[in-house]
């Protein structure tokens, strides 16, 4: 389980919005994230992956401490074995669809496994301005995944997947959360995004001071 | 026509590069976080040699030089370093004049890496280390080469720095610029264009192949 209670003041210069989180998300689950724009959804992402701190609180994952802001400790991101998918891809422009992952992971196997699931094993030799949007978005998620992650925090992932890969996608990530117990968080603008009864939905709404 | 003066200013300007590359790749990286005002001064110390006469540059290194002054008797007391009318001397001096050559195009590319791109590299459980030489670095390759170029074409134009430290000594300080001022002022023109043309094919050639190399990644050697 992943225990949230922190606050952040978030600057938008016309005034300040106060990001304040009280929650807590179930394990080996996958967590959707919804709220209007601006209301601070990626920025609690950052938080949660410790990219951004926050002013106050505490951040628990299963039972350990990440973040807590009375005796000011904050848990290195390199040793909270998070997987990000950021919104922006941040693919690294030097490196070819398959080095990516083999910077996360030496298991050539794991490597082949996740190529066949985004399909893009025929494009490995590819630099990613070779690829199209769809196919840079796939590798984020994929690089997202070379390492194992505990838990893993995807941002707005499947915004440029056309219906049909997204559907294939989402099937075969479900298969790969199962197998390797992921806790997954999503921020998702569209309500039906890998809607399903046993999915949580928190919902956050922003306040200005 | 005496070959030495151009040897002697293609030593100078890659020994000067080289270093540098060294320098000027850590304190580039430095002055593209997190601003300060610690580093903004910084930034405008290291940029005053584009702005500074070079014979102001040169006149305060030579009395630092100086066994005259603190400073070089210092040197020359505990280290045996005699900088003024050295080649040694030419070499730091062409380091501190050719030092924004170096780093603003470094900066500038350090600071146009998207932030998320590092933060993914530490999401992978990657160091600060591992993250600077896989994914920072190679991805300014560009910007690196036409820092190392500009500083080596730079450095072989110096003539003010250099005079007023080395002087015009053949073998040791002599370099071309100062090769081609020392036959003027004989009226040994002949010499003096020789030098010169040989300066400006060199110089010429190297800023074409700039633009050639990076004619992707930037659209001219000043960007």
């Amino acid at each position: 389980m992943i225990e949230i209670d922190i606050e952040k003041k978030m600057g938008n210069g016309s005034g300040s919005l106060a990001l304040q989180v009280k929650s807590a998300f179930q394990s080996n689950s996958v967590t959707r994230i919804l709220g209007p724009s601006g209301a601070g959804k990626s920025t609690l992402l950052k938080i949660i992956a410790g990219l951004v701190l926050p002013d106050k609180g505490t951040i628990k994952f299963e039972n350990n401490i990440w973040f807590d802001g009375q005796t000011k400790y904050n848990k290195k991101v390199q040793e909270r074995q998070v997987g990000f998918v950021f919104q922006d891809y941040a693919l690294f422009p030097n490196m070819t669809v398959e080095q990516h992952l083999s910077y996360g992971t030496t298991d050539l196997n794991y490597i082949r496994e996740l190529l066949e699931m985004g399909e893009l094993d025929q494009l490995k030799y590819r630099y990613p301005k070779q690829l199209s949007g769809g196919q840079q978005q796939r590798l984020a998620i994929l690089r997202a995944l070379s390492t194992k992650p505990k838990l893993l925090l995807m941002d707005e992932p499947f915004s440029a997947l056309d219906a049909a890969l997204k559907n294939r996608m989402m099937e075969r990530l479900k298969l790969i959360f199962e197998e390797q117990k992921t806790t997954v968080i999503m921020v998702t603008h569209q309500d039906n995004e890998w809607a399903s009864a046993d999915n949580q939905i928190f919902n956050l709404e922003s306040r200005e001071n | 026509m005496d070959l030495e003066p151009i040897w002697l200013s293609l030593r100078l300007a890659a020994i000067t590069t080289i270093l540098l590359l060294f320098i000027g790749v850590p304190i580039s990286y430095w002055l593209s976080r997190k601003q300060t005002v610690l580093k903004l001064i910084a930034e405008a110390l290291i940029t005053m040699p584009l702005v500074l006469p070079p014979s102001v540059l040169g006149f305060y290194l030579l009395l630092a030089f100086s066994p005259s002054n603190a400073f070089g008797e210092w040197l020359q007391a505990h280290l045996d370093l005699q900088l003024v009318f050295s080649f040694k001397g030419l070499v730091i001096a062409s380091i501190i004049y050719s030092l924004p050559f170096m780093v603003s195009p470094l900066k500038a590319a350090f600071s146009h890496l998207p932030k998320s791109m590092a933060e993914a590299s530490y999401m992978m459980g990657k160091s600060k280390a591992q993250t600077f030489f896989k994914v920072l670095l190679p991805n300014i390759k560009a910007s690196i080469f036409t820092a190392v170029v500009l500083t080596f074409a730079h450095t072989l134009g110096e003539f003010g720095v250099v005079l007023m430290i080395g002087g015009n000594i053949p073998g040791q300080t002599k370099v071309a610029s100062i090769a081609i001022y020392d036959a003027v002022e004989t009226m040994d023109y002949a010499s003096a264009n020789s030098y010169a043309l040989i300066l400006f094919a060199i110089t010429f050639i190297i800023v074409v192949g700039v633009f050639i190399i990076n004619r992707n990644a930037v659209k001219s050697p000043f960007e």
